[in-house]
C-alpha cells in the first residue's frame, strides 16, 4: 500500500496552488513601515492543487467513518449524520452571518438559537437552556458552575461533588475546575448508584451529586426519583451528564425524575456529525431556580422580534466567545424537524431494541459482568477469553478492525475489568448489526483457535499496532524534516 | 423522515430473539411514574423538501447577507478556496469519531499532525496542540495553564484584549483562585508598558496580551516580552486575526512562551460565531501542561511510521480531576478546514493575502479618515482593522450606513466606556477597492 507521505514532504519550492485578484488598491510602501514583517514562514508547504486534492482524498481513506460501518463506540451514539442537515448549515444565511451583526439583520439566526432552546427544554422536561458550551466536557463545566452560583446566592458554595466511580473521566474534571472536590460513590451488584452509600455520603457540604442516567453500563437508574429525594433532602442538587439520552428521547424525561440541570451532546443523541473529534455542542438545560445563573447573552422574543439581553447580573458570565457552535445547533434543529415527536420516540426505541438484539447474541460467547437489564449499549468484558486464552480487549478490538468495523470502546467504564462497551445505535440495519455479530463470534472462535492471530492483529490495516509507550515517552509532535 | 433501518419485519423477529414481546417492554427498567406518558410537544415531521422549504426561509430572515459588511472583532471574512470545502465534506473526515483507534483513523491523525506543525511553524512555537474550542476559552486555558506552571495566583490581561475574551477568562478563573487584572492601553491603541511594569511583579504567573489587538494595533511583543521575564512570568500571545501571522514576525520569535487564539480565518466562515477553532502552541518545556489533545509520531510493529494521540496522562479520562483540563474534544474537522486552506495557500499565498488585508486596510484608513470630522483614533500600526473617531454618535452614523445597505464597523463604547463616538472598522482582501471607495462617499454624505 501506498504511504501517504507528509505534505511537507511533498512541498517544492515555486509550487501555487492559489491565486487571488491583483490589488486594486495602490500599494503604499508606509503600510508596512513600522511593522514587524517576518522575513518568512520556514519549511511553510509549496504544492500544487492537484497534489492537495490527492493528498487529502488519499488520507481520507485510511479513515473509518460511520458511512462505511457500523461504529459501536459506546457513549459516543456514532449514528448516522443525515446529508440534508450538512446541506442547510450550509445555507449562507447561516453560515456567512457575522456574530456581532445588528440584531435586527439576523433574526433568522436568533430565531434558532430560540426555538431549539425551546425544542430541547420540551425534549428533556427543562425550564431554560444555554446553546454557548462548545462540547460535552463544556457543557458540564457550565452545568457545575451553575450549580455553584446557585449555592453561593444560598450563603455558601459547598465542598464537595458526588459522583459514581462509574463516570465518564470528564465529571471529575469539570467538577475540580468549578472549584469543587470530588467525592467517589461506589456502585453495587447490579451497577447502579449505591443507594446507602449515597445517603452516608451525602451533606449539607455536598453541593451535588453527577449522574450519568442510563449510565455508562447502560443500566437506567431506576432508583432515580429516590437518589433526587437524598440530594434535595440536604440541599443539593441533581446533576445529569445527558450523554446516553438517546436511550430515553420520547420515553422519558429527566426534568420528569428530578434533575435539576444536565448537558446533552447534540453530536451524540442529535445526530450532529462527529468529524473525527469537533466541533460539538453541549447545551446545558436548568430547572427555573438556575435560569438567573446561565451564561449571557441571552435570546429573548419580544413580540414578533428576537433580541439578546446581556444585563444578567446573576450570570457565571461567559464561557467561550458569541452563541455557542450554530451551525451543529443548525444542524440539531434540522434533525428534531424532520423526525418530529414520533421519530425523537423511535430514537430511543430502536437504539434499546438493536442493542439488546447483540446482548442477546453474544451473551455466554462474552461476559457480562453486570447482567442487569441493557438500555442503548452492553458493556461484555474479555473475561472468558482471557482466563482462557490470555486475550485481552485490546486484541478483540484489533481483530474487529481487520474484520470490518470499530472496534467498541474499550476499557470503559472502569468498573468492568477488560470492559468491551458496544452501542449500536438505532440507524444500523439487521443486516449491518448480524454482521457485527458474527465478526464477534468468529473472534470467539480465533481466540481458542489462532489465538496468536488475534495478538498480531490488525494485519490488513495501512499500519499495524503502533508503540504508543515510545510515543509518550519521546514526543515528536511536529515535522522537523528528515529525521525521523 | 425517519433514519432507522429495521423492516417491521426485522422488528418482529429481533424481538423474539430478545424475548420480549414488544418494545415498550424493554423500558420496564424505567419505573412507570418517570415515564413520559404522552407525544413530546414537537412540530409533526417534515418531509426533506418541506424540511429544506422550511429551514431556507427561517435563513433567509437574516438581512446579514444583503448588506456590504466591515465587521470584524474577532470573525473574519477571507476567501476560501473551493477545495476546503471539497475535500473537508467527504465522508471519510466529517462521520468518524476521534481518532482513538489509530489503525483505521491514520488520515485524520496525520492531519492533526500537519496541522499541529503548520500552527508551530506560524506561531514560532515548538510543540502545539490538536486544537481548542476558539479563541476566547483558548485565552482562559493559557491563563490557566500560566497558573499551573508557576504556581503564582495572579495573571495580567490587556485590556485590549477581545472583550469577550476577556469575559470567558474571568468567568472560566473564577472558582480557581486566579485573580486577574487588567493593564491599560496608550494613545497609540498599544497596551500601556508603564502600567505593565508597574503592576508586574514575581506573584504573576504572566501576561496576556492580543496582537493585532481588538483596536487592531500590533503590539510591540519584544518590549512586553522583556518586562514579564524580568519577573519569570509567562508571555502569552493571542491571535484573533490569524491571518496576521502570514505576514507579521512569529510571536515565539519576539518572546512568546504560549501563543493561542482563534484560527476561523483559515477557511471557515464566520457562521454566526461558531464553530471557530481554538489554537495553542508553546515552548517545549511546558508540553505537559498543554491542555488538549496532541497528536505524535511513532512506528507500528513493522517499522512503519504512523501517528496516535499521546500524552494523555494529561487528560480528563486517565487524570479524572487532576486533569489539566477536562477537554475531551477537540475541534477536528474546523482543524481539517485549515489545514486544507493553509496547505492550499502555502507559503506565498498565505503572505499575499495578510499583503493586501494591509494595503486594503490602510487604503480604507487613509479614505475613511479623509472625511471632514473623522479621523483615527490610535496611532499605532494596524494590520486588517482600525477604530475611527468620528464627530457624532457611532450608534447614529451606523443606523444611518445601514440604510444606505453598509455594515461599516462595531461600536466599540458598548465594551469600552472610555471611547466615545468610535467605529471599530475591518477590512479583509474581500471588499474591492470600488466597495471601500462608497463606503467613504456615504460615511461623508452621512456627516454631512
Amino acid at each position: 500500500m501506498i504511504r501517504e507521505p507528509l505534505i511537507f514532504e511533498i512541498s517544492d519550492p515555486g509550487k501555487r496552488a492559489f491565486s487571488l485578484p491583483k490589488l486594486d488598491v495602490p500599494a503604499d510602501s508606509r503600510a508596512l513601515e513600522g511593522l514587524p514583517v517576518r522575513a518568512d514562514i520556514p519549511d511553510f508547504p509549496q504544492v500544487s492543487e492537484v497534489e492537495v486534492a490527492r493528498h487529502f482524498t488519499r488520507l481520507s481513506q485510511q479513515n473509518y467513518c460511520v458511512d462505511l460501518g457500523l461504529y459501536p463506540l459506546g457513549s459516543c451514539t456514532m449514528k448516522y449524520n443525515p446529508k440534508v442537515n450538512e446541506k442547510i448549515a450550509g445555507f449562507p444565511g447561516f453560515a456567512e452571518a457575522h456574530p456581532l451583526a445588528p440584531v435586527e439583520t439576523v433574526q433568522g439566526n436568533l430565531e434558532v438559537l430560540h426555538r431549539m432552546e425551546g425544542m430541547l427544554c420540551e425534549i428533556t422536561g427543562f425550564d431554560a437552556f444555554t446553546l454557548q458550551p462548545s462540547a460535552g466536557a463544556n457543557g458540564e463545566l457550565v452545568g457545575m458552575m451553575l450549580v455553584r452560583a446557585y449555592h453561593e446566592s444560598k450563603g455558601k458554595p459547598r465542598k464537595y461533588v458526588l459522583i459514581p466511580d462509574s463516570a465518564h473521566g470528564t465529571n471529575p474534571s469539570s467538577a475540580h475546575l468549578s472549584g469543587y472536590e470530588v467525592k467517589e460513590i461506589k456502585s453495587n451488584a447490579d451497577g447502579r448508584i449505591d443507594l446507602a452509600a449515597l445517603e452516608q455520603a451525602m451533606t449539607d457540604e455536598v453541593a451535588a451529586l453527577m449522574v450519568t442516567n442510563p449510565n455508562t453500563l447502560g443500566v437506567f437508574e431506576s432508583d432515580i426519583c429516590t437518589i433526587a429525594g437524598i440530594v434535595h433532602g440536604k440541599g443539593g442538587l441533581l446533576y445529569m451528564d445527558g450523554a446516553n439520552m438517546n436511550a430515553l428521547s420520547g420515553v422519558a424525561r429527566p426534568g420528569d425524575f428530578g434533575v435539576d440541570v444536565l448537558h446533552l451532546n447534540l453530536h451524540k443523541t442529535f445526530a450532529t456529525p462527529h468529524g473525527g473529534g469537533g466541533p460539538g455542542s453541549g447545551p446545558v438545560g436548568v430547572k427555573k431556580m438556575l435560569e438567573p445563573f446561565l451564561p449571557f447573552p441571552v435570546v429573548r422574543k419580544r413580540g414578533a422580534a428576537y433580541d439578546l439581553d446581556f444585563n444578567r447580573p446573576q450570570s457565571i458570565g461567559r464561557v467561550r466567545s458569541f452563541y455557542g457552535n450554530f451551525l451543529v445547533v443548525v444542524k440539531a434543529m434540522a434533525y428534531i424537524l424532520s423526525l418530529g415527536p414520533k421519530g425523537m420516540r423511535e430514537i430511543a426505541e430502536i437504539a434499546v431494541l438493536n442493542a439488546n438484539y447483540i446482548r442477546k447474541s453474544l451473551e455466554g460467547i462474552y461476559d457480562l459482568q453486570y447482567d442487569t437489564a441493557s438500555m442503548h449499549e452492553v458493556v461484555f468484558s474479555d473475561k472468558i477469553q482471557k482466563d482462557a486464552y490470555g486475550i485481552t480487549n485490546l486484541d478483540i478490538a484489533k481483530r474487529l478492525i481487520d474484520l470490518g468495523f470499530h472496534p467498541p470502546t474499550m476499557s470503559f467504564p472502569l468498573i468492568v475489568h477488560g470492559a468491551l462497551m458496544i452501542e449500536p445505535t438505532e440507524t444500523e440495519s439487521r443486516r449491518d448489526l448480524d454482521l457485527f455479530i458474527e465478526a464477534m463470534k468468529t473472534i470467539a472462535r480465533e481466540a481458542a483457535e489462532t489465538p496468536d492471530v488475534l495478538k498480531a492483529a490488525p494485519h490488513q490495516t495501512y499500519v499495524r499496532r503502533l508503540d504508543e509507550t515510545a510515543a509518550a515517552r519521546n514526543p515528536i509532535v511536529t515535522w522537523e524534516g528528515g529525521k525521523t | 423522515m425517519s433514519y432507522t433501518a429495521l423492516s417491521d419485519h426485522d422488528k418482529k423477529e429481533m424481538l423474539a430473539r430478545v424475548g420480549v414481546s414488544s418494545v415498550d417492554e424493554l423500558f420496564r427498567c424505567i419505573p412507570e411514574n418517570t415515564r413520559l406518558r404522552r407525544d413530546l410537544d414537537l412540530p409533526v415531521a417534515m418531509s426533506e423538501p418541506e424540511l429544506l422549504r422550511h429551514m431556507d426561509a427561517v435563513s433567509e430572515r437574516n438581512t446579514y447577507g444583503r448588506f456590504r459588511s466591515f465587521l470584524g472583532g474577532g470573525a473574519y471574512r477571507h476567501f476560501i478556496p473551493s477545495i476546503v470545502d471539497s475535500l473537508s465534506s467527504r465522508t471519510e473526515f466529517v462521520t468518524p469519531y476521534t481518532p482513538y483507534q489509530p489503525e483505521v483513523s491514520q488520515g485524520t491523525l496525520q492531519v492533526i499532525f500537519e496541522y499541529q506543525t503548520l500552527i508551530c511553524r506560524l506561531t514560532g512555537m515548538h510543540i502545539g496542540n490538536a486544537s481548542l474550542y476558539d479563541g476566547a476559552s483558548a485565552a482562559a486555558e493559557a491563563a490557566l495553564m500560566a497558573q499551573r506552571l508557576t504556581h503564582r495566583n495572579r495573571i495580567l490581561v490587556a485590556r485590549s484584549l477581545h472583550p469577550q475574551y476577556r469575559q470567558t477568562i474571568r468567568a472560566l478563573t473564577r472558582n480557581l483562585a486566579l485573580q486577574v487584572e487588567e493593564i491599560g492601553f496608550g494613545e497609540c491603541g498599544g497596551l500601556a508598558s508603564a502600567d505593565l511594569r508597574e503592576k508586574m511583579g514575581p506573584d504573576v504567573c504572566g501576561l496576556i496580551v492580543q496582537s493585532p489587538n481588538y483596536f487592531g494595533v500590533v503590539e510591540d511583543l519584544g518590549k512586553l516580552s522583556a518586562i514579564v521575564h524580568e519577573h519569570k512570568g509567562l508571555m502569552i500571545v493571542s491571535v484573533a486575526e490569524a491571518v496576521s501571522l502570514g505576514l507579521l514576525e512569529a510571536p515565539g520569535k519576539l518572546g512568546a512562551d504560549v501563543v493561542c487564539g482563534e484560527a476561523q480565518s483559515f477557511g471557515l466562515p464566520a457562521a454566526f460565531g461558531g464553530p471557530g477553532l481554538g489554537f495553542m502552541g508553546c515552548k517545549k518545556e511546558f508540553l505537559r501542561q498543554l491542555p488538549g489533545r496532541i497528536c505524535g509520531m511513532t512506528k507500528d510493529v513493522e517499522g512503519k511510521r504512523g501517528f496516535v494521540l499521546t500524552l494523555s496522562t494529561r487528560e480528563q479520562h486517565i487524570r479524572r480531576e487532576k486533569a489539566t483540563s477536562n477537554i475531551c474534544s477537540n475541534q477536528g474537522w474546523c482543524a481539517l478546514r485549515a489545514t486544507i486552506y493553509l496547505e492550499t495557500t502555502g507559503q506565498t499565498g498565505l503572505r499575499e493575502i495578510a499583503l493586501q488585508n494591509v494595503q486594503k486596510a490602510a487604503y480604507a484608513a487613509g479614505r475613511l479618515a479623509a472625511v471632514p470630522g473623522v479621523k483615527l483614533r490610535f496611532s499605532g500600526k494596524t494590520f486588517n482593522e482600525f477604530v475611527l473617531q468620528l464627530p457624532k454618535n457611532a450608534a447614529e452614523v451606523c443606523k444611518a450606513l445601514r440604510a444606505k445597505g453598509l455594515l461599516a464597523g462595531l461600536e466599540v463604547s458598548p465594551d469600552y466606556a472610555e471611547l466615545p463616538d468610535t467605529l471599530l472598522v475591518c477590512v479583509t482582501e474581500v471588499p474591492t477597492k470600488a466597495e471601500i471607495d462608497d463606503l467613504a462617499a456615504a460615511l461623508q454624505e452621512v456627516l454631512r
